[in-house]
């Protein structure tokens, strides 16, 4: 089952194409890692799904994400990205909690949405950040600051922040790349629990990242897509040169 | 060999440090120098003024007798025009920093209306007041009034708001506006949910540091037709019986700290010299403590955010 289907996806920064041609599908329930070089436009590809680009000008998407079960182009210039981003989830290379309590951290999105429901919120929040593995070091000081917590927990909380809303994808751009190899391995183990309810799509510099926790994966190079596939196939056995050399180290 | 190559190289790191201290030796004599100046400037004010400050020197009316005169009028006039500035200018100003930090496309137009209020911040006060007496006095015949005074320094410091606001809003990470979008926030609610909170620190400090420089202010005025001798008040803005809330004393006649003491420093009678050394010394303290609560302010938000 697709969640998502990427259909000859360009994207220009301006004047410079920084994708070209991209299709892929992104499976329901699944983690789908987007691996490559820096620069060859991952973050670039998933920054498109919950149309970031539109937050500055000049920027123009060519070709189609389609977002099932009811076939909505995310990147299609009649749909509002607000309404996008109500459905899809983000998590962003550096921790970037709001100053303000965990508890408010986490309940933004219902904020946002303007739910008023003092039971239903605080509901909400103890479930997210239950789902985040966050909620039994933080439960005794919700209304603390959110920047008291480690980097980790910051993260942790960024994801729970997520996650309130039920996004039907959630986008990782370089969760870990911030954090300590202990947080990484928590926010590693956190991925592969919340695949059972949503929908992962993951960027990360970090092969062996992709290797543990995705089920497919992408390889991105100079904006192209190199090669799709599963995991284990596409590590054990790339059909392209070019992704052999990439995970063997050769270059990148 | 390399015990030589060690000698050289000490001496030359000897050779660059003496930079270093001559450097530091210019920057303390100067810093020393200008501090000296103001403390001398502000000892010999507050020895000429302090002994005249009392009660009735700030309850009396100007008068003919330096001994019998006071600041009431002044200090009145000063609050009153300070209120309708910060009314004027700080709703104005707050909204058009956040409009050209965060919403307004960045295009040759917006470029020139920056370039334009960083210069505005630069042109002397003098030419404000000139505009001012054009515009407020004649054109739109506001008179030369509490009114026309407050909207004349409000202009005078509305670049000093924007600018300040702007630079507050770019020290907010461009990661909490995109983690405040990617969950699905309006501009809008951006700007009320974090920008403003966030910055608010700042927005206050350049608000009062704005005010600062205003209340000091006397050429605008003067050319606006301010008065020296005024001895009444305005009508007072609460009435017993209702509306409750007057608005006449925004047309009445008005007089400023500074005007008074420009006034008194040119009267050839000593006693009044020592009388604008007083408003002066009371003048001083009022900028004082609005920029104390300014200090404050920075303090306590700061202390709040962090990222």
């Amino acid at each position: 089952m697709n969640k998502a289907e990427v259909k000859k996806l360009s994207f220009y920064y301006s004047s410079v194409q920084a994708l070209k041609d991209i299709s892929l599908p992104i499976e329901e329930k699944k983690v789908t890692a987007v691996i490559g070089p820096s620069g060859c436009g991952k973050s670039t590809l998933l920054r498109c799904f919950n149309r970031m680009h539109d937050l500055y000008p000049g920027n123009r998407y060519d070709g189609e994400i389609l977002l099932h079960p009811d076939s909505i182009n995310l990147v299609g210039a009649h749909i509002d990205p607000i309404e996008i981003r109500m459905r899809i989830g983000m998590v962003f290379q550096k921790p970037n909690p709001f100053p303000k309590s965990i508890y408010e951290n986490v309940v933004y999105g219902l904020k946002v949405r303007g739910i008023k429901k003092k039971r239903l919120i605080d509901e909400k929040c103890e479930k997210s950040l239950r789902d985040a593995a966050l909620w039994e070091e933080v439960k005794d000081r919700l209304h603390k600051p959110a920047f008291n917590l480690s980097g980790g927990q910051q993260q942790r909380l960024c994801i729970a922040r997520a996650l309130a809303t039920e996004p039907e994808i959630l986008l990782f751009d370089e969760p870990t790349s911030a954090l300590d190899p202990i947080a990484t391995a928590r926010v590693e183990e956190l991925i592969e629990e919340l695949k059972e309810k949503v929908t992962i799509v993951i960027v990360t510099h970090n092969m062996q990242q992709a290797a543990r926790i995705s089920d497919s994966t992408a390889f991105l190079y100079m904006g192209e897509l190199i090669e799709f596939g599963k995991t284990k196939q596409l590590f054990t056995n790339p059909r392209e040169k070019k992704t052999e050399d990439y995970i063997t180290g050769r270059f990148g | 060999m390399t015990a030589e190559i060690m000698k050289d190289i000490k001496k030359k790191i000897y050779e660059h440090k003496i930079y270093d201290r001559v450097f530091s030796l210019i920057g303390v004599i100067l810093t020393f120098m200008v501090l000296m100046v103001l403390f001398v400037l502000l000892i010999d004010l507050m020895r000429n003024g302090v002994p005249r400050l009392s009660v009735s020197f700030f309850t009396s009316y100007p008068s003919r007798f330096a001994n019998r005169a006071g600041i009431l009028s002044a200090w009145v006039g000063t609050i009153l025009v300070m209120t309708v500035t910060a009314i004027a200018a700080v709703p104005i100003g707050v909204a058009a920093g956040i409009y050209l930090e965060e919403y307004a496309r960045k295009n040759w137009i917006t470029n020139l209306i920056e370039i334009n209020i960083t210069n505005l911040a630069g042109v002397p006060s003098i030419i404000y007041g000139l505009m001012a007496l054009g515009i407020f006095v004649y054109q739109l015949e506001l008179g030369q009034s509490i009114l026309t005074a407050g909207l004349t320094l409000s202009l005078l410091i509305l670049p000093i708001v924007i600018v300040s606001t702007r630079e507050a809003l770019r020290t907010i990470p461009i990661g909490i506006r995109e983690a405040a979008q990617a969950a699905g926030a309006t501009k809008w609610q951006v700007v009320k949910d974090h920008l403003v909170p966030y910055s608010a620190g700042g927005v206050f400090t350049g608000i009062i540091i704005a005010l600062s420089r205003a209340i000091g202010e006397t050429a605008p005025l003067l050319t606006i037709g301010a008065l020296t001798f005024i001895a009444f008040l305005p009508d007072s803005p609460f009435m017993g019986e209702f509306p409750y809330i007057s608005f006449d004393w925004l047309l009445s006649p008005f007089t400023v700290m500074p005007i008074q003491m420009f006034n008194w420093v040119s009267r050839p009678q000593i006693d009044f010299h020592k009388n604008a050394a007083a408003a002066g010394c009371v003048l001083i303290f009022m900028s004082i403590g609005m920029n104390a609560l300014a200090m404050y302010l920075r303090y306590k938000y700061r202390k709040k955010i962090q990222w």
